[in-house]
């Protein structure tokens, strides 16, 4: 199921970006999202990875990657450097401070793409409410012990976020068990995916 | 060993700057003719599109891979040079040509001075980084190769790597920047200016004009002791040598015969028979001054360069710490330049870029794919 939404993630992501446009995936892993733009769509990638292991797959896929942290390595671009910047799961996984890192990728990037999954999912929302556990869902399948991730955040949040940083929503898609959820997203839905930008 | 006698290689020789046309050093003053001693591993391909040039480190030579007749020992990156390495020669035209001011048949200060038809000595003008690149450049045209596909090079010949991207970016497609730094820190040039004292605190040394009399062997091996202490790091030491003692021949309260302390030892008696003491002032006070940013921004001068970059940095490297690579990196990324970088957990400290094959390997050859790829 995680590979499947995973999937649809992608080629969501990919629908964002324009052809030829240049842009830095933060927390790239293997670089698999890059490199399907590279083919897809002739954007010029560059990644930022912090495990070395993943540097090696990106490498050889041909793609540029840079191995630092993601809050570190973004501060030292300029203004503007990049069309797009996206932040897939990277926010709820690997970033310590998430409204920084977003503040600088807008500053960074023209737009910027950022998925993650959705905390108040009805089931999510039901294991808390009857079972009293900490949730484990389609989208977010792991134990509280064993998990990548470091925030949990819901749609709502999200875009409640925007709303208070004056942050301008362009698109966002909501996916579900089959493919979009469009009905009550913040209860259905198990991933979002909203592109931003701040002028 | 069957393969050895395939992979014998030759030294050549290439000489230009014949009076009055002498090249022109950094230092504003004038040297020629000049001698460089290169080698060449792998074919050019018709356009000499598949050109690679090697620069070697601060003790290294022309020499970087296959045998010469009758040595039992390869060059200095055997294990990254050769048929389906890293710097693959079925597919690339390697070359690796000794420093100027070197020691392995590049014009140094043992060469003969056309004007007193004795060792040049201390009348060698200083040299630096860039006049080693403006010689290897020499090279290059003389070979016919317009257009480089990448340079690279590990420490000292990083710096080189970064000479080419900032002094002749139109000539090469890539560079690749091993352990290496935009400049020296406090701390390296300590390191090197003991190195100096100890060579010419040397009796022997007597003002850099020993040859044919007693080289200043003592002060050379103690400057190359002190080198190797910091080319390792604490957890290469520990694990090489522990506290471990050996039998020793010469027993005097003092020597006690941990090994470390013969490793030493060796390493710089074996060094005194292939290096020469006023190479060794002339190159260390090179890297010393050398600094890739002219006193600017480095992403100034790196502004509009095509070349694509690789830099590779190591963990216990305490010598080039990773603070140094990353330095590069961040020129890089504000100039726009498409850099890929990578930071290797090694133990081995600086001598990592010598020993960390696989990883070296796997990085380079996709890199150079992509280079070659690009166009």
């Amino acid at each position: 199921m995680l590979r499947y939404i995973r999937e649809i993630e992608f080629q969501t992501i990919c629908s964002y970006i324009k052809e030829r446009s240049s842009v830095l995936d933060l927390g790239c892993g293997d670089c698999e999202l890059l490199h399907r733009l590279v083919k897809n769509k002739n954007i010029k990638a560059q990644g930022i990875e912090i495990n070395e292991k993943e540097i090696y797959k990106c490498v050889k896929k041909g793609v540029s990657v840079l191995h630092e942290d993601i809050e570190y390595g973004l501060s030292e671009y300029k203004d503007k450097s990049f069309d797009y910047i996206v932040l897939q799961q990277s926010l709820s996984e690997v970033v310590k401070q998430p409204d920084k890192v977003i503040q600088e990728a807008l500053r960074v990037g023209r737009k910027v793409i950022i998925s993650f999954s959705n905390f108040a999912h009805y089931s999510a929302r039901l294991q808390i409410f009857l079972k009293g556990r900490t949730p484990i869902t389609p989208s977010l399948p792991y134990s509280w012990y064993d998990t990548p991730n470091l925030h949990f955040l819901s749609l709502s949040d999200f875009i409640e976020y925007c709303r208070e940083r004056k942050i301008k929503i362009e698109k966002k898609t909501y996916l579900g068990t089959k493919r979009k959820a469009i009905f009550l997203p913040n209860f259905c839905a198990l991933v979002g995916i909203f592109m931003i930008s701040q002028d | 060993m069957t393969d050895k006698s395939l992979r014998i290689v030759e030294t050549k020789y290439f000489t230009f700057a014949e009076p009055p046309n002498e090249l022109k050093l950094e230092s504003g003053e004038k040297l020629g003719p000049i001698t460089v001693a290169y080698e060449t591993y792998g074919k050019p391909n018709k356009e000499k599109s598949n050109a690679v040039l090697l620069t070697h480190a601060f003790s290294g030579d022309a020499h970087a891979a296959g045998y010469h007749e009758g040595d039992d020992k390869p060059g200095w990156w055997d294990n990254m040079l050769g048929p389906g390495k890293a710097f693959d020669t079925d597919k690339y035209y390697v070359i690796c040509s000794n420093v100027l001011g070197g020691c392995n048949g590049t014009t140094g200060p043992l060469s003969i001075n056309p004007e007193t038809g004795r060792p040049y000595g201390l009348d060698l003008p200083l040299i630096s980084i860039n006049d080693m690149v403006n010689v290897q450049n020499k090279l290059i045209e003389y070979l016919k190769i317009e257009k480089l596909l990448t340079v690279a090079g590990g420490s000292m010949g990083g710096m080189q790597a970064l000479s080419w991207l900032t002094k002749h970016p139109d000539k090469i497609k890539s560079a690749i920047i091993i352990a290496s730094a935009i400049k020296h820190s406090p701390q390296q040039i300590a390191f090197d200016e003991v190195g100096r004292v100890s060579i010419i605190s040397d009796p022997a040394w007597n003002n850099g004009d020993y040859y044919g009399k007693e080289t200043p062997a003592r002060g050379l091996a103690l400057a190359r002791m002190v080198g190797h202490i910091t080319y390792m790091s604490d957890e290469s030491m520990m694990e090489k040598f522990g506290r471990r003692i050996r039998n020793v021949k010469e027993r005097h309260k003092f020597n006690t015969g941990f090994e470390i302390e013969n490793y030493l030892h060796y390493r710089g008696s074996s060094f005194v028979e292939r290096f020469d003491a006023n190479s060794y002032l002339y190159i260390t006070k090179a890297i010393d001054c050398y600094d890739a940013s002219e006193g600017r921004n480095l992403s100034e001068i790196l502004h509009e360069v095509k070349a694509k970059v690789m830099v590779i940095a190591f963990k216990s490297d305490w010598l080039y710490p990773k603070y140094q690579s990353k330095e590069i990196v961040k020129a890089c990324k504000v100039a726009g330049i498409d850099t890929t970088s990578c930071e290797i957990e090694s133990t081995y400290g600086h001598d990592a870029f010598l020993l960390e094959i696989k990883e070296e390997t796997q990085l380079i050859k996709h890199f150079l794919e992509k280079v070659v790829q690009a166009g």
